[in-house]
């Protein structure tokens, strides 16, 4: 099983994973990417197509599954993480996957969310994050931003948005990354990275709603801003960004600042490494609140990973290793357990 | 029947009902338990039920702070835990108070005289002390000084003070087990297991369980001391058991009958909680419980856990059932096999959490969002549980479909001595994966309509399923106006062709006649009791028990025709009535009961006579 199983995936390509269903979402839409991604990167994971398992909520992204041809659940607002758990539980072998949006995660799903990173269950969170409502045409979502103008905030947002990143190491997410719909080759890496973690693995996605909510990550992904807005997060390897790779970013105590390369004043030694598998979650913290709006770039990639065990793998564990104590319960033992009397 | 032992006389009874009541931190239903287990061991038939407030320790000697464990026990055949108590055991005015009424006009009343005091007094209402005025007139009172003899027995085992107040509830029992002449070895094996390793609760239990059994031989204060014979029970192995204890291994049963991994995803819930507890402890028999974040992950997790090839369960009470509506719709399109158990509790909203009732019927039967129709069954008793956990899988696998178990919290905490069946007797579930994408499509059906079952992991059998709406067969998604209707109904027929697969309604008594007592799930006891007792005064007078609902035994309608008045009791405002009046349009008579109790069979007795014009039954 295992030879063949090996030799299957080995021939696998991107088509493999496309299903036959027609792709629906709005021409121009971020979603495209996404899905090509990881219909590109499934292929080389080595793992064996029918063991993976796409499993969605509600919103345009959480028509994922349709387009995979793997199994898939395109189940109920919000619930999406909490299905997954349960696949998992049930079948720990199985590789599991969850699709879903900021609306359907961080608001009516924000619960199971924070457990399921909580618990460190073995599955892949795979966030859209176009920072609106979608599918129900144009509300304001848990991710949008302070005085957001939509129809159901006609005067703009009251509310403070969501830094998911952020909530994620707050749950205590074993693995929090970022990426863009428009850096196909960065988000194929960072998908690769999550399939390989063992443990509940979240990444943002910033996908561009071109209907609803049109340019909201331009600055940050065209490419004549990019370089200087954007800074691309490897382990063990200076914050520097900029065209020029000019700019650094430096930790000054807890608060992170950008110092200029060019004038002499900083050199590259200054610039702060970034540790991707720092035991202290802080530096992941202070850099998931990195944006334009303090001045900042913006990262994408890893912010923090670290291994501790699974949630599923202890339930597993454990279940061998009561069944290895008590031995394998049969029917007889089980109806013939607690005080018994006979009656003659 | 009384023969002399030593001084005292030994009185022989057929039948007993003992209430044991104390502050809800006296530990009377570890008292009660206790006395329950002793006395199936002993071999009487037996019915318990357990009556506790919402609170884990109200403020001592408060009136809502009464906690009360009734027992019924006899030397033949019991099917309830008895309408009043021959016998009272109160740790302290407040339990004197609000038990009094449960009690039989001319009952043994034991009273803790120590928590008589002027503060406890005060606390329970009562102006003047109910031992010194003519409030138990007519009651034989046997006042014990429980509290300081049993501080007297173990006043140099070295436990605290408070310790010893604790041990109270063990002098108690052992005076009860005197008093109805049982063994004190269960529940001294008891003590040591509980407390293994602190040694000093083991003795300090156990001093004070034989000091309470010796003041009984000793006093003065009783003069004779009882017997009840043994049952006479069909031969086999017993062990006495609740219905959520049966529920669990029902379950389990289940699992290893269709040699299935199981999956409980739950929230803890009164009164459903101890399902998870039990099943939590079963590991070796490949159960995986999963306490989810909520009541909503439960159902979720075990709709993920049943898509990917486990028997998978949810257990939860009436809010719980509430939340879990909208993914039971899913499982509904999804068409998974999932079990659903609903302890049911008093409503609405929070309503009386560890108080019975049967008021979920309807939110079971519809319940949910657009035309999404589930199998509906219910236990009668706790024993029952144990055989209908195993029929809600069976059908479950069977047809692809969500069903929900309902039972009440009279049956799931009231145990019962239960003839353990032969393993060999359980009948095996079948269940088969489709794995050839020539012969099965995700939507496929099979000649009761349900679709294969396609566990993830299975090479070529890759599909999607959903909450959008499906076309037969290829299960793809699909919104034509023609193929809703065709699926709507699909899925309707699917539910009703369980009715092949699930037993006749029997009618105990003649099937025909002037009345039929028509009941579902935890009133079977005190039907049957009733029955009995209106047939002895030589009224005719039947009973059927439904514990299939959705659908209904396919002769239901056939049954009810031949009565000229259908009874039907329930502990709600007429749910099942709604349902008999809406299947088979003809007119019921409704016999209502909403106070977090189980009914009385004499509360039925009463209206069987009102019916069949033998007055009001006094």
């Amino acid at each position: 099983m295992e030879t063949n199983n090996v030799k299957q995936t080995d021939k696998l390509t991107a088509k493999d994973f496309a299903s036959a269903q027609d792709v629906r979402w709005c021409p121009g839409c971020g979603d495209y990417s996404i899905l090509a991604q990881v219909q590109r990167t499934f292929p080389i994971l080595d793992i064996p197509k029918e063991n993976f398992v796409w499993v969605s909520g509600i919103g345009c992204s959480s028509r994922f599954p349709y387009y995979m041809d793997t199994y898939g659940f395109h189940s109920i607002h919000g619930r999406a993480t909490a299905i997954a758990t349960g696949v998992k539980i049930a079948r720990p072998e199985l590789s599991v996957w969850v699709a879903t949006g900021d609306g359907d995660l961080m608001s009516i799903g924000g619960n199971h969310f924070i457990h399921t990173c909580r618990k460190n269950v073995d599955i892949k969170i795979i966030m859209f994050n176009n920072r609106i409502y979608g599918l129900t045409k144009g509300q304001y979502s848990p991710t949008s931003e302070q005085g957001k103008v939509t129809r159901s905030t006609p005067y703009g947002s009251v509310d403070y948005p969501f830094n998911p990143p952020s909530l994620a190491l707050g749950s205590e997410a074993s693995f929090v990354a970022r990426s863009f719909d428009r850096e196909p080759k960065h988000m194929q890496e960072i998908i690769r990275r999550a399939a390989d973690h063992k443990g509940t693995a979240f990444v943002e996605i910033y996908q561009n709603c071109n209907i609803f909510n049109d340019g909201a990550f331009k600055d940050l992904t065209d490419k004549e801003t990019k370089d200087d807005t954007v800074v691309v997060l490897e382990h063990d390897k200076p914050m520097v960004f900029g065209k020029n790779k000019d700019k650094g970013v430096k930790f000054d105590g807890f608060n992170p600042i950008v110092i200029d390369l060019s004038n002499g004043k900083y050199s590259m030694d200054d610039v702060t490494l970034h540790n991707e598998f720092d035991a202290s979650p802080v530096r992941a913290f202070i850099l998931t609140h990195m944006s334009a709006e303090g001045h900042l770039p913006t990262p994408i990639g890893i912010f923090r990973q670290v291994l501790k065990p699974t949630y599923d793998g202890g339930v597993a564990a454990q279940l061998e290793q009561i069944t290895k104590k008590k031995g394998e319960g049969t029917l007889e033992k089980l109806l013939f357990s607690g005080n018994t009397w006979e009656v003659e | 029947m009384t023969k002399s032992n030593g001084e005292k006389e030994l009185q022989s009874l057929k039948e007993v009902t003992v209430r044991f009541a104390g502050d809800s931190g006296d530990g009377m239903q570890l008292t009660g338990t206790q006395f329950s287990n002793t006395t199936a061991i002993v071999g009487n038939d037996m019915s318990t039920l357990p009556d506790y407030p919402a609170e884990i320790r109200a403020p001592a000697g408060t009136l809502y702070g009464v906690s009360g464990f009734q027992l019924h026990f006899s030397s033949t055949d019991v099917h309830t835990p008895g309408d009043n108590a021959d016998v009272l055991v109160a740790m302290n005015p407040a339990a004197l108070k609000i038990n009094l009424p449960e009690a039989k006009k001319d009952a043994v009343i034991i009273v803790n005289q120590d928590s008589f005091d002027s503060k406890n007094l005060k606390m329970a209402g009562y102006l003047v002390n109910p031992l010194d005025d003519d409030t138990l007139a007519g009651y034989k009172v046997i006042q014990v000084p429980i509290t300081s003899l049993t501080a007297t027995a173990l006043k140099d085992t070295g436990l605290s003070t408070k310790e010893i107040t604790r041990s109270k509830n063990f002098f108690a029992l052992g005076m009860m087990y005197w008093l109805f002449n049982r063994p004190l070895e269960p529940t001294l094996e008891w003590i040591s297991t509980k407390f293994k390793g602190e040694d000093m609760l083991i003795d300090g239990n156990t001093k004070a369980l034989k000091a309470g059994y010796y003041f009984g031989d000793q006093t003065e204060l009783f003069s004779t001391r009882y017997s009840v014979e043994p049952a006479k029970l069909a031969k086999g192995i017993y062990r006495n058991i609740s219905g959520n204890e049966a529920t669990a291994i029902g379950l389990t049963a289940a699992a290893k009958l269709s040699k299935l991994p199981l999956f409980l995803g739950s929230y803890p819930i009164t009164p459903a909680s101890d399902i998870l507890h039990y099943l939590s402890r079963y590991k070796n028999y490949g159960v995986k419980t999963f306490q989810a974040e909520d009541e909503i992950s439960g159902i979720a997790s075990a709709i993920g856990a049943a898509f990917s090839g486990s028997l998978a369960v949810t257990t939860t009470s009436g809010p719980g059932l509430a939340l879990k509506t909208e993914a039971i719709g899913l499982a509904v399109m999804t068409e998974l096999p999932l079990v659903i158990v609903n302890v049911q509790r008093g409503g609405p909203s929070t309503g009386l959490p560890t108080k019975t009732e049967q008021s979920d019927l309807l939110q079971a039967a519809y319940g949910r969002n657009g035309e999404a129709p589930v199998v509906v069954l219910a236990a009668s008793t706790p024993i029952d549980c144990f055989d209908m956990a195993i029929e809600a899988a069976r059908i479950a696998l069977k047809f692809m479909t969500p069903v929900i178990l309902l039972t009440d919290g009279y049956i799931a905490n009231g145990s019962e001595p239960w003839k353990v069946p032969n393993p060999d007797d359980l009948e095996p579930i079948e269940v088969e994966f489709a794995t050839d994408p020539a012969k099965s499509r995700p939507y496929s059906r099979d000649e009761n309509l349900a679709r294969p079952w396609i566990k993830p992991g299975t090479p070529g059998m890759e599909h999607r399923i959903g909450g959008l709406e499906k076309a037969n067969i290829t299960g793809n998604v699909n919104y034509e106006p023609e193929n809703h209707h065709f699926m709507c109904n699909l899925r309707a027929e699917k539910v009703k062709n369980v009715q092949r697969v699930i037993p006749d309604l029997e009618v105990d008594g003649d099937d025909s006649g002037e009345l039929l007592v028509l009941g579902w799930g935890g009133t079977y006891g005190a039907i049957v009791e009733a029955v009995i007792h209106c047939r002895e005064q030589g009224y005719k007078v039947s009973h059927s028990h439904l514990k299939y609902i959705v659908p209904l035994p396919k002769n239901t309608g056939e049954v009810l025709s031949k009565f000229k008045h259908v009874l039907i009791p329930e502990l709600n405002l007429g749910q099942l009535a709604h349902i008999i009046r809406k299947e088979y349009l003809r007119e019921v008579i409704t016999l209502s009961k909403m106070k977090g109790l189980p009914f009385k069979s004499g509360e039925i007795q009463t209206k069987i006579l009102e019916v069949l014009g033998g007055g009001n039954g006094n």
